[in-house]
């Protein structure tokens, strides 16, 4: 027996993968003030978790629905159009990284930095790099979400099929691969050389773990979710997290990071989705699941609106973040680096951002894909509220 | 007495009343920059034995100033610097420096060129080239292990100088996971790090140097006074060495 497949779209998830994407965007901007407002810095998960996660999650609501009413190959072949627009929208990107490294690298000039005008060494094998983009295999500084996503996209067929026919085995085997991708140094290759930044084969787990909890996990964790331990507990790790966090900003505090402690927990490793931040992100979505109800009337406020928005618009909102990061950057470096204009461009960016999404929204809606709660009159046409 | 005659003695006034600022002063660096564990062995002993201290950098580009900057690079400042704090013991700062290489080429010769040179201290400068290059970090982790191994079997101590902080091309070259992999092994080797990304990264957000702008009024030549300057006190700090006072401090 397939799982249900919820029948109305949480908000909650828009909104929390809408807050997401601006932090994402606010920590690609270097040297940025209001990035100090971001969840990396007070523990060990940060927004590429979360991101993650509900993109799991909704694809197993949107594509879950597909497979239900259209099949199996009806919902592949739309899953993997969807991971050539993320491959598309990734290339786009990668040309106008492009553009802005070959400038940079033309107008460096100080004596300083000789070493770094070199970046653009990349570039006199033209025939070896272009390639190997395309291949994501190269893959420039803060271009590595899309790649994991555009995998984790063309591996998710038989994943979702598995899922909702059986999800305890589903989750089972995603475990296996994480623990294997772990004991063995699974990883997919990089150039010029090493691995990619986020490994595909660990950070699955989220993934599948989102499209579990979409496909009838989240009430089935309900009744453990419901112990006050479990609570005291994820609230305890998150004080942990914390404490620990304030040792990497605040000197001050490093002497109190016990020797034995550091050689436990560091690395914290990041390209294998390190078990400590894969349980922070637990213990932060579990805390929010107990404090937000579904049914929360602040989600419909127009207060939060700007991130809902954006959390349905959510790959257009990513690469477009991608790229105002990059503008804001070439701000704070051309024109002025002084905290107003960092403030001024993180703003400048999310304004942006929301703009570009109630744009691509309201345009959805007037075209005749209508969102929000209603059942979409072709089966398996509507995207049920956003996109996956 | 008109006003204006006024106004000029109290700017007067306000001037001969402010702080005197020491020649260094506008060097000067946060403590998290300045504390740094990691212990330094020979250094200590070639200095109040022997009376003189060899110093080798080995490093890449960015430890010159171009072909003609040698003069005004931190190396020679280094040189200045610990003359000026250890009058009495012979000081002789040589390097080994070429552009694009990297971490893995250079510990491949460090053992080579730390017997020829027997140099007391080396100060190993590396990082920006692996992290233009996309090296695996964890072979750039091995590479910083094998080489403080090999200088330290020469018989030399060893400072790490971690990457600058260029902010022109901070998005583009992702240089954290290099310089954490620094740290940490600066840590587990008990290395003195010292950290020029963090410095200079202090000197631009306070305001001090003006690191994205062309080279105008020479700040690549002040950077890298600067830069010698807290090399050498990280030197003196981290060999734990007798400062004979100098003229200039009070």
């Amino acid at each position: 027996m397939p799982a249900p497949v919820a029948s109305e779209r949480d908000l909650r998830l828009d909104l929390f993968r809408g807050l997401a994407l601006w932090l994402i965007f606010l920590d690609h901007i270097p040297s940025n003030v209001v990035s100090w407002v971001t969840i990396r810095n007070y523990g060990f998960s940060d927004a590429t978790e979360i991101f993650v996660f509900i993109s799991g999650y909704t694809a197993a609501f949107v594509y879950g629905r597909a497979m239900q009413d259209r099949g199996f190959l009806i919902a592949a072949i739309r899953i993997l159009r969807r991971a050539w627009q993320v491959y598309v929208a990734h290339m786009f990107l990668f040309i106008i990284f492009m553009a802005e490294i070959a400038y940079v690298g033309a107008t460096l000039r100080n004596p300083l930095y000789a070493e770094e005008m070199n970046i653009l060494e990349f570039l006199q094998q033209p025939d070896v790099t272009l390639l190997q983009a395309l291949l994501l295999k190269f893959k420039p500084v803060n271009m590595d979400v899309l790649p994991l996503y555009i995998i984790l996209l063309i591996g998710f067929p038989p994943a979702l099929w598995l899922v909702r026919r059986a999800p305890q085995l589903a989750l089972a085997g995603s475990l296996t691969l994480y623990l294997l991708t772990w004991a063995l140094n699974w990883n997919l290759p990089a150039y010029p050389t090493g691995h990619w930044y986020f490994n595909p084969f660990a950070w699955q787990l989220l993934f599948v773990f989102g499209a579990w909890c979409a496909t009838g996990g989240a009430e089935r964790l309900w009744p453990v979710m419901r112990s006050k331990w479990l609570l005291a507990v994820a609230a305890a790790y998150l004080l942990f997290a914390f404490l620990v966090s304030l040792t990497w900003y605040l000197p001050v505090f490093a002497r109190f990071m016990p020797r034995w402690l550091s050689e436990l927990i560091y690395p914290i490793d990041k390209t294998n989705l390190d078990v400590l931040r894969f349980m922070h992100f637990l213990a932060l979505a579990f805390l929010v699941v107990r404090v937000l109800p579904r049914d929360w009337p602040g989600l419909n406020s127009p207060l939060l609106w700007p991130a809902i928005v954006c959390g349905q618009q959510s790959l257009a909102v990513f690469c477009l973040g991608v790229f105002l990061a990059f503008t804001s950057h070439f701000i704070l470096v051309e024109v002025s680096d002084r905290i107003p204009m960092q403030i001024l461009v993180s703003a400048a960016g999310i304004v942006i951002m929301v703009g570009v999404a109630s744009v691509l929204q309201w345009y959805k809606v007037v075209d005749g894909r209508r969102a929000g709660p209603k059942p979409p009159k072709k089966p398996g046409a509507g995207l049920a509220g956003g996109e996956a | 007495m008109n006003n204006r005659v006024w106004v000029r003695i109290a700017v007067a006034a306000a001037l001969v009343c402010l702080p005197v600022r020491a020649p260094g002063a506008v060097c000067d660096l946060p403590d998290y920059v300045t504390q740094v564990d990691g212990a330094l062995s020979r250094v200590p002993l070639a200095v109040e034995k022997e009376h003189k201290l060899r110093v080798l950098v080995v490093g890449t580009g960015s430890s010159a100033l171009g072909q003609e900057g040698a003069m005004s690079a931190y190396p020679a400042r280094l040189e200045a610097a610990l003359a000026a704090a250890l009058p009495k013991v012979a000081i002789a700062v040589s390097t080994d420096i070429k552009m694009r290489r990297t971490a893995v080429e250079m510990a491949a010769i460090m053992g080579k060129i730390a017997a020829n040179g027997k140099p007391d201290l080396v100060v190993w400068q590396t990082g920006t080239v692996d992290a233009i290059r996309g090296i695996d970090p964890d072979v750039f982790r091995d590479a910083l292990e094998a080489g403080i191994r090999a200088a330290r079997a020469a018989g030399a101590d060893v400072i790490l100088v971690n990457m600058q902080y260029s902010p022109r091309t901070e998005t583009m070259i992702a240089v954290q996971a290099y310089a954490d992999a620094m740290h940490s092994v600066a840590q587990q080797q008990d290395v003195p790090l010292f950290d020029r990304l963090a410095a200079m990264k202090h000197w631009s957000e306070s305001g001090i140097f003006d690191l994205a702008a062309p080279n105008r009024s020479r700040v690549a030549e002040k950077v890298h006074d600067c830069l010698g300057r807290a090399l050498a006190e990280l030197i003196v700090q981290s060999g734990k060495l007798d400062r004979t006072p100098s003229k200039d401090r009070p």
